[in-house]
């Protein structure tokens, strides 16, 4: 098959194609997103707290250039080595350096989208040297040779009996053995003797201090901890939008982050790293690639606030109903649909057409990002520039039309009812690639506006 | 141009208008730290909760807790918290010297009531890898630092006095497989905290 063809949609259809695993994809991620209300409402300030994460965010982008300068400074007075990466190339290229240097062939790296953006590992791995994955979910879709499918959930998609063979082929465990307390304990064992063994450890940053130049990284099986006190040499890759001016403003991301995520109170470890330890280097690796130019587009430059919770994507219906792999990017879900236009817009010009722009990333997003108003945008400007595939364009100045004339979308609205009872295969067609998967329903007699108009009366 | 040069550059020339911090006064309440909220919390979040006098309950308490844990090697950061003494140079090495020890005793400086969390540095681990090498842990922690949220801890930590500290909020734990949550990933398998009243 054609690979070219392979946008949103045809992956989507893949991923539909096992109705039962569909439906049990989608059910665990609402399940995720329900715990993420409970722990919000149980916080009466919640709606302050996002407010004042997004206006610290804002603070932080319209000072960027200061607090890099004001970063880089304390952090090499506290003994680190800043490396300033334009783009993936260079990055990988700075940590191949870095592991040549120690002739190391094998290192540990905790979770960080940063160097799944860079695509480290296939870049290391074409130099010889062999990167252990080590957070649990990411060390499986690893071992199965895939892409993570979520940025904090890495092996979603896969189901425990799956997990279980992977860990039979590669980790000797008995066949047919899918418990996940088991599997664990066997990963628990395979994965310390890495660590004892690894020289280099590669972590993520979920936030970078200015005023004290330390890093936080928050996990909650301990890999980053692992990995990073035992190695000789720690290198910490982190994208330049990581900043934050001070550190009791970590108290306000701390707060938010794991219980948008996960619907936990806090991650197990929020370790803050500051000085390399005694013997020790730390290698701090800053990297644009794009970000500088992200920032410059003031329609998407907010997108530069995520600090990367999920919470978009465990509360999408598209993503959950067509999987993290159908976003062919190292970041899926609505985040990703509207980051990675930015890097590439002819690549991933159908993302930002993967959402039905309900608005509900938008609402649950801690940083208040307007994830679904930046998705309408790019649209825009991906088919302004001719990037939009036919169907698409013509559905999107169509809707662009009708949008922008509210007695059109009236009438629009009222035909399309009326098309609906009397010709549901009209719109179940293969023109309107919403259909597919799916009946559209029976259509109300009355639009929303005239039962309203109506019901005033009464 | 090099790299760091070209990209404080294009920062410089894309980022919008300064915008002003938010005052974060507003989140730090006056109200006191609810002992019953961080008991609750924490154990939420996997810790096993004892409260005590005297820290020279500890000991007994530890061992009838762990009774089935085979615990061989106890290191007790302050060796007045525990009956037995910690190998000899436990502090000497990079870290790996600790990979038997199967339990860990340490203090902590400050506990959050919101999230269960203990807030640990260099200072009182020494080494920084023992609170994750362990099989287990145990944190003992004054009533009287405890706060009531995260906004508290950071006004009391105040600035990094250490290279390294971390909030520790129950033992090690994973969900990545279908969502099971399993305690004991790669850090501590077990988080004992001693509540001192
Ligand atoms: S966009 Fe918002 S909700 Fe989505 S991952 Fe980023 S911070 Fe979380």
């Amino acid at each position: 098959m054609d690979t070219s063809i392979k946008d949103h949609a045809a992956l989507a259809e893949q991923f539909n194609a096992n109705e039962p695993r569909v439906n049990w994809h989608d059910e665990t991620l609402w399940w995720v997103r329900q715990k993420r209300d409970k722990m919000a409402w149980s916080i009466p300030e919640w709606e302050e707290l996002r407010e004042a994460a997004s206006r610290i965010k804002h603070n932080v982008l319209g000072n960027l250039h200061d607090y890099l300068l004001e970063f880089e400074r304390n952090a090499q007075q506290n003994g680190a080595t800043v490396h300033w990466a334009a783009d993936a190339e260079e990055h990988n290229r700075i940590v191949l350096g870095l592991l040549q240097e120690q002739n190391v062939k094998r290192m540990v790296k905790s979770k960080s989208m940063l160097t799944e953006e860079c695509h480290l590992n296939h870049y290391l791995a074409d130099h010889g040297i062999e990167v252990i994955d080590t957070d649990l979910g990411e060390r499986i879709v690893q071992l199965a040779k895939e892409p993570p499918s979520h940025i904090v959930l890495p092996c979603i998609h896969k189901k425990k009996e799956e997990i279980g063979d992977l860990f039979h082929e590669h980790l000797g465990t008995p066949a047919g053995n899918a418990d996940p307390q088991f599997l664990t304990a066997a990963a628990r064992a395979h994965l310390r003797s890495e660590f004892i063994q690894s020289r280099v450890a590669i972590t993520g940053v979920n936030f970078a201090v200015a005023e004290t130049g330390e890093m936080v990284v928050c996990t909650n099986e301990g890999n980053a901890d692992m990995g990073a006190h035992l190695a000789d040499v720690h290198i910490a890759c982190m994208g330049i939008e990581k900043i934050i001016p001070q550190r009791r403003h970590l108290g306000v991301f701390l707060r938010l982050l794991a219980r948008s995520a996960t619907g936990q109170p806090i991650t197990t470890y929020s370790s803050h790293f500051r000085t390399p330890k005694p013997g020790q280097q730390l290698h701090i690796i800053l990297v644009d690639n794009g970000r500088s130019r992200q920032l410059g587009r003031e329609d998407f430059r907010n997108s530069l606030k995520c600090i990367r919770c999920g919470a978009c994507m465990n509360t999408c219906p598209v993503y959950r109903r067509s999987g993290g792999h159908s976003y062919h990017n190292a970041i899926a879900g609505p985040i990703g649909a509207i980051l990675a236009p930015n890097l590439d817009m002819k690549q991933y010009a159908d993302l930002p057409f993967a959402s039905t722009l309900c608005g509900s990333c938008s609402n649950v997003c801690p940083v208040k990002i307007d994830i679904h108003q930046q998705l309408y945008k790019w649209r825009q400007v991906v088919t302004q520039e001719g990037q939009a595939s036919g169907a698409k364009a013509a559905g999107m100045k169509m809707m662009t039309s009708v949008l922008s004339r509210p007695g059109l979308y009236k009438f629009a609205g009222k035909t399309a009812r009326w098309v609906l009872r009397l010709a549901p295969g009209v719109a179940n067609n293969r023109f309107n690639p919403w259909s597919k998967q799916r009946e559209l329903p029976a259509a109300p007699k009355t639009s929303f506006a005239d039962w309203y108009k109506e019901n005033r009366k009464q | 141009m090099n790299s760091r040069d070209r990209i404080l550059q294009a920062v410089k020339a894309n980022q919008p208008d300064v915008a002003t911090l938010p005052d974060l006064q507003a989140f730090i309440s006056p109200a006191p730290a609810s002992l019953e909220t961080f008991r609750k919390v924490a154990a939420g979040m996997g810790s096993h909760i004892l409260e005590i006098k005297d820290e020279s309950e500890i000991p007994a308490l530890l061992k009838q807790y762990y009774s089935d844990a085979n615990i061989q090697q106890v290191v007790a950061t302050d060796p007045s918290l525990y009956d037995i003494a910690a190998p000899l140079n436990w502090q000497t090495g990079d870290g790996r010297q600790l990979q038997d020890a199967d339990l860990a005793i340490v203090r902590a400086q400050v506990g959050v009531a919101e999230n269960g969390a203990l807030w640990l540095t260099e200072a009182e681990l020494q080494v920084r890898v023992l609170p994750f090498i362990s099989q287990h842990l145990a944190v003992v922690l004054d009533q009287s630092a405890i706060v009531p949220t995260m906004h508290h801890a950071y006004e009391r930590i105040g600035g990094p006095q250490t290279g390294f500290g971390v909030f520790i909020a129950g033992p090690s734990k994973t969900a990545d497989i279908e969502q099971s949550l399993v305690l004991g990933a790669h850090g501590a398998k077990s988080l004992t905290i001693f509540i001192k009243g």
